[in-house]
C-alpha cells in the first residue's frame, strides 16, 4: 500500500483553504476528466486520485484525520480496524448499499474504510466505469469476411461480431462491456484495437489490394490470357498485346471489402513484371537476332 | 427510449439544460404521446454531456465546443491510423 500525498495530487500546500482546494480540484479535474481523455488509462487513474484527494481534503473531519495520520498510515489502519470492529453493527446498517470495492486506493480504504466510501458515495455524482482496452491480432484473411469471435475479457467470455474490412490499428468500441460504473453510474466501454497481420501476397491500401504478377515476354508482346490469384480465388485475365513492364491494370471489385458497407469492395491493382527469358537455345538466339535486325534502331 | 423528466430527475439536471442542449443541436428529443422523450441511441451522448456539466461545471456552450473538439480528435486519430497504414504500404514496397 503506497502513501498518497493528497496535497501534492491537487498541487496545493498544507495550509490551503477550502476555496484553494476546490479551485485546484476543478482545474485538474477539467484536465484529467475521463470524458475529455477517452482511451487514456493514465488520465482515468489520475482523475480517480483527484476525486479521492478532493473527497478527503474538502471534508474538514477527514482532512484532520489525514493530516494527523497521513504519513503514518499504518497507525491509522490499526486505529481504523479497532474503530470498525466496534462500529461494525452500525456500519452494516448504514452502508448496505451497492458500494463497489476497489474503486479507491488501498491507502484511501485504509484511512477511511467503508465509512469514508459510504459518505463519498452519498455526495459523489455517478461515475462511469473504467474503459477496458484489448488487443486482437487477426490475419488479413480473417477480416475478409464478417465473422463472430469469442473473446475473454477480464475472465468473461464475450461474443463479438468483427465486420469485414477492419483496418490495421482500427479501434472498435463495445458499449457497456468495460468496468462497472461507480455509485450506479454506467459501465465503461470495451475498446478493441485490431492488429492485422498480412498473411497474403497482396499489399493492402485501405480497400484496394495490390499485387505484382509475372508475365512472360511472349505474352507481354503478343497478348493472351493468364490466370491470376485474387484474395477470393483465381480469375482469368486478358493481357493486351505490347504490355509494358510495370504497367498496371485495375480489377474492379476484386479488392478488400469496404468496412460496414456490405457488398462493396475495393479494387485489385495488378502490376505486370515482365520476365526476360534466360538460357536461350541457339535457335532462340538466332530468332531474336533476326527480330532485332527487323526492329528500327533508336 | 426514456422520458425526459425521468432522465432529468435521476441525473439531477434541469429539463431546461437538456432543452438548451437541443437548441445547440447536441441532442435530439422526440415527443411520444405528448411526452418529451430521449431515444436510446442518444442516451450515452447525453450522459456524457451531463457528466461534463455536473462534474466540471461546463455550460451548454462549453459542452458544444468540447464535443466538437472530441470529434475532431477522433477524426484525426482515424486519419493517423490510415496514414500509418499507407506509410507501411509504401515501406513494404521498397
Amino acid at each position: 500500500m503506497e502513501f498518497i500525498d493528497y496535497y501534492k495530487a491537487l498541487g496545493v500546500d498544507k495550509n490551503a483553504t477550502q476555496e484553494d482546494i476546490k479551485k485546484a480540484f476543478r482545474k485538474l479535474a477539467r484536465k484529467h476528466h475521463p470524458d475529455l481523455n477517452p482511451n487514456d488509462k493514465e488520465a482515468h487513474k489520475k482523475f480517480q486520485q483527484l476525486n479521492e484527494a478532493n473527497e478527503v481534503l474538502s471534508d474538514p473531519e477527514k482532512r484532520k484525520k489525514y493530516d494527523q495520520y497521513g504519513k503514518d498510515w499504518q497507525h491509522a489502519e490499526q486505529f481504523e480496524q479497532a474503530r470498525q470492529s466496534q462500529q461494525e453493527r452500525h456500519r452494516n446498517e448504514k452502508f448496505s448499499g451497492d458500494f463497489t470495492e476497489g474503486e479507491f486506493s488501498d491507502f484511501f480504504s485504509s484511512m477511511f474504510g467503508d465509512m469514508g466510501g459510504g459518505s463519498f458515495r452519498q455526495r459523489q455524482t455517478k461515475f462511469r466505469g473504467e474503459d477496458y482496452h484489448a488487443e486482437l491480432q487477426l490475419n488479413l484473411t480473417d477480416v475478409y469476411k464478417t465473422h463472430q469471435q469469442v473473446l475473454t475479457v477480464n475472465n468473461k467470455s464475450l461474443r463479438i461480431t468483427i465486420p469485414a474490412g477492419v483496418e490495421n490499428g482500427q479501434k472498435i468500441k463495445i458499449k457497456g462491456h468495460g468496468g462497472p460504473g461507480i455509485n450506479g453510474g454506467p459501465n465503461g466501454d470495451l475498446y478493441i484495437n485490431f492488429h492485422i497481420i498480412n498473411n497474403t501476397k497482396f499489399r493492402r491500401d485501405q480497400n484496394d489490394l495490390h499485387a505484382a504478377v509475372d508475365l512472360d515476354l511472349y505474352t507481354a508482346v503478343l497478348g493472351g490470357e493468364i490466370i491470376i490469384d485474387t484474395i477470393d480465388g483465381k480469375v482469368k485475365l486478358k493481357v493486351n498485346p505490347e504490355t509494358q513492364n510495370g504497367s498496371k491494370i485495375k480489377l474492379k471489385g476484386k479488392g478488400f471489402p469496404v468496412y460496414k458497407k456490405e457488398g462493396e469492395f475495393g479494387d485489385l491493382v495488378i502490376t505486370f513484371q515482365i520476365k526476360i527469358p534466360t538460357n536461350l537455345t541457339d535457335k532462340q538466339k538466332e530468332l531474336f537476332e533476326q527480330l532485332s535486325k527487323l526492329s528500327p534502331k533508336k | 427510449m426514456i422520458v425526459l423528466d425521468e432522465f432529468c430527475s435521476s441525473h439531477h439536471v434541469e429539463v431546461s439544460f437538456v432543452r438548451s442542449l437541443e437548441e445547440h443541436g447536441l441532442i435530439e428529443t422526440i415527443i411520444v404521446n405528448e411526452t418529451l422523450c430521449i431515444q436510446g441511441d442518444e442516451l450515452s451522448k447525453l450522459e456524457q454531456i451531463v457528466r461534463l456539466h455536473r462534474e466540471l461545471n461546463i455550460n451548454s456552450e462549453g459542452v458544444d465546443a468540447i464535443i466538437n473538439l472530441l470529434k475532431h480528435i477522433e477524426n484525426m486519430q482515424n486519419e493517423i491510423t490510415l496514414l500509418r497504414n499507407k506509410l507501411n504500404f509504401y515501406e513494404e514496397h521498397q
